[in-house]
C-alpha cells in the first residue's frame, strides 16, 4: 500500500528555514517508520539525514516526532500510525539537519549526575554481595537507552534546556538505589538545586514517550522523596 | 585537521571502551567513534558473558577451555582459549566492581544461566555459566564501561568515521577520520592504533546486525595490505525473528525453550541427543536448515517455532529430568519468561504481535558474529602474513579481531567475553607500546587515500546506486555463502560480488553537502561490505571441507590432514590470495564433535 511521509527538513547549507517535503513509499502495515526513511533515502532522495543504527529500539539512535509524538522510528509500525505520516525532529535541542539534533546539551546533562558506580571500598576477591530484593529496586531504570525521548517531550524542558531533565534522572535513580553505590548524597546535591527535579510536574510526558516504558516520573518522585528527606529509603 | 594522541581507539563498544579504560591509565589517549559510544552493537547482546564462576554449581576455566575449543571445531587456537578462558573469572568480578548490575542468585552472588555448548566436562551436562542481567547483558556491559569512561574523563570524538589506516615504513602511525558533523577530514597521528569497531552482519540479507555493522576496519585494513583471517567461518544464530532477523537470545533455550517443527516435533532430539536444543550454533542452524528444507518448516514456510511457554517447558523438562541446582525439578513460570526475558517479549510483541508467554516465535537462522577477522596474537598486536610478524603499533580486538578464540564457532556469551578480555589486553599492550616507542612520521599528504575515494563517490557516473549494490550483495551472500554452501553457489557469489564491485565505480551520491552528509558515508560502507564479501565468499570457496559455521552439501566431513589451518586472505586489485597457517593445538586433540 501507498504511505505518504510529510518529513521537516532542513539542510543549513542549502535552505533559510525548515520547510516539509512529502515523499510517497510502498509500505506494509508491518513495517517501520524506519523502514520507510531508508525507502526514502535508498531510492528517492540521498539526501535525507538521520540517525540510525541497530534498527530493534535498542542503541537509542532513531528518537524523532512521528505524528506529534516521540517516537522510535524503528519501534513504530505503519499499522500503529496510519497511510499518513509526519515525521519530525525532536523538540528543544538545535537541528543540525533534516531529523538531527545536536545531542550534546542532552549529554551534557547527562554527565551532571555523575552518571557511574561510585564506591572507593577496597572490593572483595569475588562480587560484591547484593540480594535479589536490592537488585530488584534499581532494575527499571538499568533499561535507559539515552534515546533523548523523555527529555525531549517534556513541557519543563520546552522551558529552559538547562533544566537537567528526565533521562538524567534515570540515570541517577540508577545509581541512587543501588545499594552497592556510595554517592547517592552527591547525587541529590544536584538533584535539588534550581534545574534540578521540582522542576518536574507530574506530567507525565517522559513516561508515555519512554520506548522503554520505564516509569520515569515515578523514578522523579521516588528521587523527590530522597531529596526531601535527605535519605534514601 | 591533526590531532596527536599517544593511543587512538577507532570504535567504542565493548572492546574499545574496555581498551580506553586501560590505555588511558598508562597514556594520552582518544576513543574514535561513527557513532555515540551508547549507540554501539555490544549493547543488543541479550544472553550473558560466560565464566565460570560456579556461582550457583560447580564449573571450572579448564571446562570453559575446553568447551570452547570443542565448540571451535578444534580450528581455535588453543592457547588463547585457555587464556580467555583463565580471564575470564577476574574480569568478569571487575565488571561487577565497576557496578555492572547482574541478576542475583538467592546467596547474592553473580546469577548464571546454561547456553549452548557450556558443559560440566565430567557429567557432559549444560553448566551454568553465563552470567547474565536480564536478557540484556550487552547493553549493561556498554552502559556500565561508558560510565566508567565518563567517570575517568576518557577523551571522545563521537560521530567521527575512520576511513583510512596510516602506515610509515611498515609502521602504523595514525588513521584518517571523517568528521560527520562538518565533512572534515581529520588526521589523528598516534603511537598505537587499536580497532575495534566490531563486525559485519549487512554483508547479509537476515541478520541480527545494525545498519552500520559494516566491518569498516576490516575493509580498511585489508585495502592496506592486512590479510584478514579465517573469513570463510560467519555464524548464522539460530533463532532470529522471522524475515527480520532480530536476535532471540540462546538464553530463552537456557531457560528451557524447545524448537519445534510442523509437526510439533522437538527435532533437536535427533540432531544432537545430548545437548539437544543447546548444542551449539552451527549445530542448531544446520539442524533447522535441514528441517524446512524436508517440509517441516510450519506452515511449509522458512521458519519453525521456538517455544518458551511454560507448560511447553516444563514438560520437556520433565522429560530430560532437567533440576535446579539444588536438585528439585525444574520449573518456569510465566512470571519467569517476564522477569528473564523481558527484552524477548517485547521484541516480539511490537515486531510480530507474539506473546511468547502464550504463543510460540517464528525463528529462522540469522547472520550474526563474524568469528574471523584481523588477524592477531593473545596480546591484540595485529600479523600480517604467515609467519605471525607483527606490524609495530598496530593492535585490534572485538569482534573484528580474530585471534583466534573462536575458529570455525563461537560459542554464546564467549563474544561479550573476548570484548572485555582482548579489549583489556589491548588497551594495556597499547599504551605499554606507547610509552616505549616515539612517534613514527606521518606519511606525506595522509589523507589522500580517503579524499580519492570520497570524490570518487561524489563524482562517479551516476549510473548505479549504492543501495541497489548492497541488496544484490546481500541476497547472493545469503543464499550462497550462508548456513549450507556448494561450490557452484559460493563461485555464482564470486562473480556476482566482483560485478558489483565493477558497478560499484559508478556509483554517484545524491548528497554533495558537507554537514551530516550520511549518503557518503553509507555508500562508502557498501565498498567495505563488497571487499569483505569478495573475501568471504573466495576464502570459502576455497575451503574443501564441512568444518563449524562453514558447511559444504559437496564436502560434508571435517578433513583435519588437509584444513586444520588458518585461512589468511589478502585483498589485490583483481584478486584475494589465499594463504595459510597453522593452529596451535596445546592440550586437545582434535576428535570428532558431537553434542
Amino acid at each position: 500500500m501507498k504511505v505518504k511521509l510529510r518529513i521537516l527538513r532542513y539542510d543549513p547549507e542549502k535552505d533559510k528555514r525548515p520547510h516539509f517535503e512529502n515523499y510517497v513509499v510502498e509500505g506494509q502495515p508491518n513495517d517501520q517508520v524506519l523502514d520507510l526513511l531508508n525507502q526514502v533515502k535508498w531510492y528517492q532522495d540521498g539526501t535525507l539525514a538521520y540517525r540510525r543504527s541497530c534498527a530493534h529500539g535498542i542503541c537509542g539512535s532513531d528518537a524523532m516526532r512521528i505524528n506529534g509524538v516521540n517516537r522510535l522510528a524503528c519501534k513504530v509500525l505503519v499499522k500503529d500510525v496510519g497511510r499518513k505520516i509526519k515525521i519530525e525532529p525532536l523538540l528543544g535541542m538545535p537541528v543540525v539537519k533534516d531529523l538531527i539534533v545536536d545531542m550534546e546539551p542532552f549529554f551534557e546533562h547527562y554527565r551532571s549526575v555523575m552518571p557511574y558506580f561510585v564506591n572507593d571500598d577496597p572490593p572483595p576477591q569475588r562480587e560484591r554481595l547484593q540480594s535479589i530484593v536490592e537488585r530488584e529496586r534499581f532494575d527499571d531504570t538499568t533499561k535507559c537507552i539515552l534515546c533523548a525521548a523523555c527529555t525531549t517531550s517534556c513541557p519543563s524542558f520546552w522551558a529552559s534546556g538547562e533544566y537537567i531533565g528526565p533521562a538524567a534522572f534515570v540515570q541517577a535513580h540508577r545509581f541512587i538505589f543501588d545499594s552497592r553505590d556510595r554517592a547517592a548524597a552527591e547525587r541529590l546535591v544536584v538533584l535539588n538545586e534550581r534545574m534540578g527535579v521540582w522542576r518536574c510536574h507530574d506530567i507525565f510526558n517522559c513516561t508515555e514517550a519512554c520506548p522503554r516504558e520505564i516509569e520515569i516520573t515515578k523514578a522523579i518522585g521516588e528521587l523527590k522523596m530522597a531529596v526531601a528527606k535527605g535519605r534514601i529509603d | 585537521m591533526q590531532h596527536q594522541y599517544e593511543v587512538i581507539i577507532v570504535g567504542a563498544g565493548g572492546a574499545g571502551l574496555m581498551a580506553a579504560l586501560y590505555a588511558s591509565r598508562g597514556a594520552r589517549t582518544a576513543v574514535l567513534s561513527k557513532l555515540y559510544p551508547v549507540r554501539s552493537h555490544t549493547g543488543t547482546a541479550q544472553g550473558g558473558v560466560g565464566a565460570a564462576l560456579g556461582s550457583e554449581e560447580e564449573d571450572r576455566p579448564e571446562w570453559h577451555t575446553f568447551d570452547t575449543v570443542k565448540g571451535s571445531d578444534y580450528l581455535g587456537d588453543q592457547d588463547t582459549i585457555e587464556f580467555m578462558c583463565e580471564q575470564a573469572v577476574p574480569v568478569v568480578y571487575e565488571l561487577e566492581h565497576m557496578g555492572l548490575p547482574f541478576n542475583r542468585t538467592p546467596e547474592g552472588r553473580i546469577a548464571q544461566r546454561p547456553f549452548g555448548g557450556h558443559t560440566n566436562n565430567e557429567t557432559g551436562k549444560n553448566v551454568r555459566r553465563a552470567c547474565y542481567a536480564a536478557d540484556r547483558t550487552g547493553h549493561m556491559i556498554l552502559q556500565t564501561l561508558y560510565q566508567q569512561c565518563i567517570k575517568n574523563n576518557i577523551t571522545f570524538f563521537d560521530e567521527f568515521q575512520v576511513l583510512d589506516l596510516l602506515i610509515t615504513d611498515g609502521v602504523c602511525c595514525g588513521v584518517v577520520a571523517y568528521e560527520l558533523a562538518t565533512g572534515e577530514l581529520h588526521t589523528f597521528h598516534a603511537k598505537s592504533v587499536i580497532i575495534a569497531i566490531g563486525g559485519w552482519g549487512r554483508v547479509w540479507e537476515i541478520t541480527s546486525n545494525a545498519h552500520s555493522y559494516t566491518g569498516d576496519g576490516v575493509g580498511i585494513t585489508l585495502r592496506r595490505g592486512i590479510p584478514a583471517e579465517d573469513m570463510e567461518f560467519y555464524q548464522f544464530h539460530p533463532t532470529g525473528i522471522y524475515k527480520l532477523g532480530i536476535l532471540i537470545t540462546e538464553g530463552v533455550r537456557g531457560e528451557g525453550g524447545v524448537l519445534l517443527n510442523s509437526e510439533n516435533a522437538r527435532f533437536m532430539e535427533t540432531y544432537a541427543p545430548t545437548a539437544k536444543d543447546l548444542a551449539s550454533r552451527d549445530v542448531v542452524s544446520r539442524a533447522m536448515y535441514l528441517e524446512m528444507r524436508d517440509g517441516r518448516g510450519i506452515d511449509g514456510k522458512r521458519y519453525l517455532n521456538l517455544d518458551v511457554r511454560p507448560d511447553t517447558v516444563n514438560k520437556y523438562a520433565q522429560k530430560d529430568g532437567r533440576t535446579f541446582p539444588d536438585g528439585s525439578p525444574y520449573r518456569l513460570s510465566a512470571a519467569d519468561v517476564m522477569a528473564k526475558l523481558p527484552d524477548i517479549i517485547d521484541f516480539c510483541r511490537t515486531y510480530m504481535d507474539v506473546d511468547p508467554v502464550t504463543q510460540p516465535m517464528p525463528v529462522q537462522p540469522t547472520a550474526h558474529y563474524a568469528m574471523g577477522g584481523i588477524p592477531t596474537d593473545v596480546h591484540g598486536r595485529v600479523l600480517i602474513d604467515e609467519k605471525n610478524t607483527v606490524m609495530p603499533g598496530l593492535y585490534a580486538a572485538g569482534e573484528c579481531a580474530c585471534v583466534s578464540v573462536h575458529g570455525a564457532n563461537r560459542l554464546g556469551t564467549n563474544s561479550l567475553l573476548d570484548l572485555i578480555v582482548f579489549g583489556k589486553e589491548s588497551g594495556v599492550r597499547a599504551a605499554e607500546f606507547a610509552n616505549q616507542n616515539g612517534f613514527v612520521a606521518l606519511p606525506d599528504d595522509p589523507v589522500d587515500f580517503t579524499r580519492q575515494q570520497l570524490d570518487a563517490l561524489r563524482n562517479g557516473s551516476g549510473k548505479e546506486k549504492a543501495a541497489d549494490l548492497r541488496q544484490e550483495m546481500q541476497k547472493v551472500m545469503f543464499d550462497h555463502v550462508g548456513v549450507f554452501r556448494t561450490q557452484d553457489g559460493m563461485r555464482e557469489a564470486v562473480d556476482k560480488v566482483r560485478e558489483l564491485k565493477e558497478r560499484f565505480q559508478e556509483v554517484r551520491v545524491d548528497d554533495q553537502g558537507y554537514l551530516y552528509n550520511t549518503d557518503i558515508l553509507e555508500a562508502w560502507e557498501v565498498g567495505c561490505l563488497l571487499d569483505i564479501a569478495e573475501v568471504t565468499a573466495v576464502s570459502a570457496l576455497e575451503r574443501t571441507e564441512s568444518r563449524g559455521a562453514h558447511a559444504r552439501e559437496d564436502y560434508p566431513k571435517r578433513d583435519d590432514k588437509k584444513w586444520l589451518k588458518h585461512t589468511l586472505a589478502f585483498l589485490k586489485k583483481d584478486e584475494v590470495e589465499l594463504r595459510y597457517k597453522p593452529v596451535t593445538i596445546t592440550k586437545f586433540q582434535p576428535k570428532a564433535r558431537v553434542y
